[in-house]
């Protein structure tokens, strides 16, 4: 019977704990490229970037205040700087539609036309980024460390296994729970979410009927500023912040995009989660939960890792792939063609 | 060839002949065979783009194949690493495969439904779990035959020469697989895919280290061209050397340079006429009537999935052939560093820079762009140091402004691309 609770322990403190908050920062990352897709119609490229952007503005105010001498008790104190970053993020956001985008959307330009801009924008925030931060490796999340430290688990249970709760690990869950809930509720409920989703099912129709598209495009791109912050900073609190890993986040947000159904919010938090959850089963070594569960006799001699950790873009790669082939509007049937 | 195709390719030999004169004929030298391939690279992404629309974002996963080619067909093979564990690694590379054949089959031939999914399941399992018993044994192998200079199987001791068509072959085999399951669906997924798969070769690249030594790096890959070593060495060449007013070492990487630039020279000329003729053959006419108008070309009795295929091979290919020459260029492959800014996008930045669907402006747009990447560094150098000069010695603004001089790089290109995209986005050769 211990050794069942040992495995399970182990299996949530190495699996299901770490998937299910890197598989939250993706939804939130996903959910802002797949916003994007509904309502301007393009594969947002510079969305990893403006996740970094973001992030680095929440970590210049977090500094700000740490020299004031605030703190936010045991939580960090990019949690109260995130605000402000949003506000910057959204700045930025608007600034570029208004330089930039604003000019494709009024010539009808073709959405790969955009792709390419997009890649500029990308390439500039990237710049700036690394003009104003630089590339170095930045913790930035003080606070309590852990909310259940592995050895008082131990201790406190007997077990052989420890359970290891990271704050940022709780963190990463409930804000990204309170930010979909917000963005359900908004798109749902009100007036301007329910012309967003409008604009998104049927652009003409949705013209006809008095929506001011402008108004859309701004509410999309604030709103994506704020899911790119809040993305960014939780991943950059769970990890740690680097100019470009942010570029390589791309990947599998636009994975957990597709395979949710691109331009479907449900179908981007579902997709998140899926990749994330499969790109840790399939890189995680279980010799140590095989251990527990079968018999000794059966105990693996190597790993029993699927595929070296090195290749978890190619998981979510293959998932991808699957999607496309045998279902290319994703889970949560999504815009096709 | 019209006035300005001339003005402009003349330009661009006055800023290589002006970055000699000003700097060194060193690094003219060095940006110029550098822009020979970077040209050839834009001629395989203008393919793509300019002729059939793809947008292709896993150049720098092509260009890598290529660089792995050369490895593969120019150093000598590692007998004992053979001996070790070649055929255990072959024999599990073809478990492997006809595993994923056998999967195809059982899927196209069963019945759908449930056992069909759980037979699938079963023989996927089992094959992987075999795959893994067979291959990870000769891996291990391989890879402790003298680790620190070997560790791998080596390539087939061939010409380095051989290695620019086969990195070619190669990069098509890659894009034949990432064709076939992504074309033919929207466009944005075909640029995610394309993203993935050069990702994923990077990946193994990087972790295979039976196959090229992974991150250790392969070194001194054979050379088509001298050593300088050798023309110091030889009388002949000192003497040459002498009448030019040189010294024997100058002279010598100059002239290996030249060589190189010779080489690359007459491979982006013939790839530029065979591409200038397939543009005007009725071939490169359906292409472009196909961009134009997917549908009205279906409607005509065009495949358009499949002419898209083809050309996504070829453009592929071109820049696989062109990531050999790069690394028969260096003598090394280091797989850190393919950085998907260098090698995809900043590719992308010189076929629209250049004029996409025109052969001669993507590579016109190649040697400007390679040329401009360069020499930002030391433009944003001087920029930021007489923007520092009136600010006080040692303040942190001044030196942290001075440190980040180094990352105008992305920024410029990134202004450069949106600026062409807005006011030309035909770019400097606008297609016929």
């Amino acid at each position: 019977m211990t050794d069942i609770l040992n495995a399970i322990v182990a299996l949530l403190n190495f699996v299901v704990i770490p998937g299910a908050a890197y598989g939250a920062q993706l939804a939130l990352g996903a959910l802002g490229v797949t916003l994007i897709y509904g309502i301007l119609r393009f594969s947002n490229f510079a969305h990893g970037d403006t996740m970094a952007f973001g992030t680095m503005a929440t970590i210049l105010f977090t500094w700000g205040l740490q020299a004031l001498g605030v703190s936010f008790g045991p939580l960090p104190t990019a949690l109260l700087a995130l605000p402000l970053g949003i506000a910057a993020t959204a700045l930025l956001t608007l600034g570029t539609d208004r330089l930039i985008y604003r000019f494709y959307r009024r010539a009808k330009a073709a959405p790969v036309v955009l792709v390419i801009v997009s890649i500029g924008v990308m390439f500039v925030l990237n710049g700036i980024v690394r003009f104003i931060i630089g590339v170095g490796d930045i913790g930035f999340d003080d606070g309590a460390r852990f909310v259940i430290n592995a050895r008082d688990f131990r201790e406190a249970t007997g077990l052989r296994e420890g359970l290891a709760l990271r704050t940022t690990q709780v963190i990463t869950l409930v804000t990204a729970a309170i930010c979909v809930a917000l963005l359900f509720w908004f798109l749902n409920r009100t007036r301007t979410g329910k012309s967003m989703r409008a604009f998104s099912d049927n652009e003409d129709l949705a013209l006809l009927s008095g929506i001011n598209p402008e108004k859309v495009v701004r509410v999309t791109w604030i709103i994506v500023a704020a899911l790119a912050t809040v993305a960014g900073v939780l991943y950059g609190l769970d990890k740690s912040f680097k100019a470009f890993t942010y570029f390589q986040l791309l990947l599998p947000i636009f994975a957990a995009a597709i395979v949710g159904g691109l331009g479907s919010p449900l179908g981007a938090i579902a997709g998140g989660f899926v990749i994330a959850f499969s790109e840790v089963f399939v890189t995680y070594a279980w010799k140590k939960v095989a251990g527990y569960v079968l018999p000794d006799a059966l105990e693996p001699g190597g790993l029993v890792q699927l595929l070296s950790t090195d290749y978890k873009f190619a998981v979510s790669f293959s998932i991808l792939i699957l999607v496309l082939l045998f279902k290319p509007t994703g889970l949560f049937k999504g815009k096709s063609v | 060839m019209t006035r300005r195709t001339v003005v402009l390719y003349a330009l661009m030999a006055l800023l290589i002949i002006g970055t000699g004169l000003l700097q060194s004929w060193n690094l003219a030298l060095s940006i110029l065979n550098m822009g020979l391939i970077s040209a050839i690279m834009a001629l395989g992404v203008n393919l793509q783009w300019g002729y059939a629309g793809l947008f292709n974002v896993g150049v720098m996963g092509f260009v890598a194949l290529g660089g792995l080619a050369a490895v593969l067909t120019a150093m000598p093979p590692v007998g004992a690493a053979w001996s070790a564990g070649g055929p255990r690694i072959l024999l599990g590379l073809a478990i492997g495969a006809a595993i994923l054949v056998g999967a195809v089959q059982l899927w196209q031939r069963m019945r759908p439904g449930k056992t069909r999914v759980l037979a699938l399941l079963a023989l996927l399992i089992a094959g992987f779990i075999l795959y893994r018993f067979v291959f990870d044994a000769g891996v291990v192998a391989v890879e402790a035959v003298d680790s620190a200079s070997t560790g791998y199987l080596g390539g087939l001791g061939l010409p380095v020469l051989l290695a620019w068509p086969a990195g070619g072959l190669l990069a098509a085999g890659a894009a034949w697989i990432i064709g076939k399951a992504a074309l033919g669906l929207r466009s944005d997924y075909l640029a995610i895919a394309t993203l993935g798969i050069a990702e994923i070769i990077l990946a193994i690249m990087k972790n295979e280290d039976w196959l090229a030594r992974g991150v250790k790096n392969v070194n001194a890959i054979p050379r088509p061209v001298p050593y300088e070593v050798d023309l110091q060495q030889s009388a002949g060449f000192v003497e040459r050397a002498a009448g030019f007013g040189l010294d024997p070492v100058t002279a010598s990487t100059l002239w290996v340079k030249v060589l190189y630039g010779g080489l690359f020279a007459v491979v982006l000329a013939v790839v530029l006429v065979l591409a200038q003729l397939a543009l005007n053959s009725p071939w490169g006419r359906m292409m472009r009537a196909i961009r134009d108008n997917e549908v009205a070309a279906e409607a005509m009795g065009k495949d358009v999935t499949r002419r898209h295929l083809q050309i996504f091979i070829l453009g592929s290919a071109v820049c696989g052939m062109a990531g050999a020459m790069m690394t028969t260029m260096d003598g090394q492959l280091t797989p850190t560093s393919y950085q998907p800014l260098r090698y995809t996008f900043l590719i992308w930045v010189m076929v629209i820079v250049g004029g996409s669907g025109n052969n001669l402006g993507a590579a016109l747009g190649g040697m400007l762009v390679w040329w401009l990447w360069v020499m930002v560094e030391p433009l944003g150098l001087w920029l930021m140091q007489t923007i520092t000069a009136p600010m006080p010695e040692g303040s942190a603004l001044r030196d942290h402004l001075l440190d980040s001089a180094a990352h105008m790089r992305l920024m410029t290109m990134g202004i450069v691309l949106l600026l062409v995209l807005r006011f030309s986005p035909r770019g400097l050769l606008p297609e016929r």
